[in-house]
């Protein structure tokens, strides 16, 4: 099954995952002077998606992968006996996630990141577990970045690999295109109108980083983009802030 | 907790300054001894509460966390309250057993209350400095929090506010639910809240607690200086979880 519908769940803002509080590294970015205006919110959008964006979306699909292709998609029973977690344990590749989780975090130098990644990768486990009930999810370990659990969300949504790294991508420019029009002078429509001004690249990105994803995990690049680790790192050090990262 | 139950989570909710963080720490001072009591702060801008907490030394410190809101205070108590949940979760886990959990929202307006997912009963804070007619307004808060607070009654006299009628109201618009009034100077006023939590806290350790949801936001005004007429109303209907403001 590959479902158009519960792919637009997935990527709905709205979906309470906890998303809404982060602003992707762009308040600190506008505090340090770095984006003042929308030319500058599209070339911040722009690098995301080239860079963490498209690495996130790859490690996404990474996990995907190394998930079995017959994960069921159904829903678990609500009761969870011990039969059915195991079943959870078999299908779980639990020490090719670690070591997924290892070279994501090999590749994201800012320690603040790499907090922020696996609190945002356990609420959404945390979030998930509870809309889709699914022993996939219940035997998934906690505290891995939040990219290795996109992956994991696809494969249950019964999601492609590339509409999951699609997906992750969307996150990458929504969230802090929508984060934007509470922190600077903003048009809410052109901050939107940037979103969509990136469609094209959002989906050539979602097929690289399916290609990169399906390969060797080791071979995927490293894109992190040094600014966004030091917006993390400053960003913790600031008492008065609106968005947690 | 050590029955192999979860604490009661207790939220408070009520606008900004009306004394949420005074109230927790009253409960604290007042039942610390008792109860193994946890705390999560919601703030807006920064960790102002937690830190007000930490300070009053009512409870070690550890077991006073707080939560970054993504400025929507009111998001993460009801549309999304996976972060709040999560931070709930941790702090149980990590000082198991914990009898009671308060969770104080970030205050918002008048609208604002807990989701059902996040906590098992709620207390809403008003205060007589925001004026004798506010009780008379009613509103989800007000109307239908298992406990309505009317604190600072110490302050009547000096804002002009005949703290009985305002009880009254209070009363008449709850049709009998119960309302307190408050003041941290005056001793039996604080005894009388934490003997409120203490019977609710019994009713759910005996099973008979049934959260009540306070029902969806009231239609509210944001003030909005750069909008025509300097602000605008709105609900919180579905569509609308996650708007910026
Ligand atoms: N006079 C008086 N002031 C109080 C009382 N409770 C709280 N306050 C003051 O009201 C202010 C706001 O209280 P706080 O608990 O921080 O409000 P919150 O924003 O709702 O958490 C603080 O300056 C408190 O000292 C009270 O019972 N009497
Ligand atoms: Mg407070
Ligand atoms: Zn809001
Ligand atoms: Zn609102």
């Amino acid at each position: 099954m590959r479902s158009r519908s519960a792919l637009l769940v997935l990527a709905d803002g709205r979906l309470p995952t906890g998303g809404y509080a982060h602003s992707a590294g762009l308040e600190q970015a506008i505090r340090q002077g770095w984006v003042n205006d929308i030319d500058g919110l599209r070339d911040f959008l722009r690098g995301r998606l080239h860079t963490t964006g498209l690495m996130n979306a790859a490690f996404a699909v990474a996990a995907w992968n190394a998930l079995e292709e017959d994960t069921p998609t159904e829903a678990a029973p609500t009761s969870t006996s011990t039969a059915e977690s195991s079943t959870g344990t078999d299908i779980l590749a639990e020490a090719a996630l670690r070591d997924l989780d290892a070279e994501l975090i090999a590749r994201t130098p800012s320690p603040a990141l790499r907090r922020i990644g696996s609190w945002l990768g356990t609420l959404m486990l945390r979030s998930m577990r509870s809309i889709h009930p699914h022993p996939l999810l219940d035997a998934f370990p906690k505290d891995l970045q939040q990219p290795i659990v996109y992956g994991a969300v696809g494969r249950v949504l019964g999601l492609s690999d590339a509409d999951t790294a699609a997906t992750v991508l969307h996150e990458a420019v929504t969230g802090p295109a929508t984060a934007a029009v509470k922190l600077m002078h903003i048009d809410p429509f052109q901050a939107h109108g940037a979103i969509i001004d990136l469609a094209y690249d959002l989906d050539e990105a979602a097929e690289r980083a399916a290609d990169f994803g399906r390969g060797d995990p080791a071979e995927i690049p490293a894109l992190s983009a040094p600014l966004s680790d030091f917006a993390a790192e400053l960003h913790e050090g600031d008492n008065v802030r609106l968005f947690a990262s | 907790m050590s029955n192999g139950k979860r604490a009661l989570r207790l939220g408070i909710a009520g606008p900004v300054g009306t004394g949420k963080s005074s109230s927790i720490a009253n409960i604290c001072t007042a039942l610390a001894d008792e109860f193994r009591i946890g705390v999560i702060t919601n703030d807006i801008y920064t960790d102002e509460d937690a830190r007000f907490l930490k300070a009053a030394g009512v409870l070690p410190e550890e077991r006073i966390r707080a939560v970054e809101t993504g400025a929507c205070p009111h998001t993460a108590i009801r549309d999304d309250v996976s972060m709040n949940l999560l931070a709930v979760e941790a702090l149980e886990s990590d000082f198991d057993p914990l009898d009671i959990v308060l969770v104080e929202s970030g205050g918002d307006n008048l609208t604002a209350t807990f989701s059902p997912a996040l906590v098992d009963a709620q207390l809403f804070v008003l205060d007589v400095a925001g004026g004798g007619d506010v009780a008379r307004k009613g509103g989800p808060g007000i109307g239908r929090a298992d406990l309505l607070v009317i604190n600072k009654i110490d302050l009547g006299p000096h804002v002009d506010v005949d703290v009985e009628q305002m009880l009254d109201d209070a009363r008449e618009a709850r049709e009998g639910q119960p309302v307190l009034g408050v003041s941290r100077k005056i001793p039996e006023t604080v005894e009388a809240l934490a003997a409120w939590v203490r019977e609710v806290h019994a009713r759910f350790v005996k099973g008979d607690h049934t959260p009540v949801d306070p029902g969806p936001m009231a239609p509210h005004f944001h003030a909005d200086e750069e909008a025509d007429g300097g602000g605008y109303m709105h609900t919180h209907e579905e569509g609308e979880a996650a708007h910026t403001h």
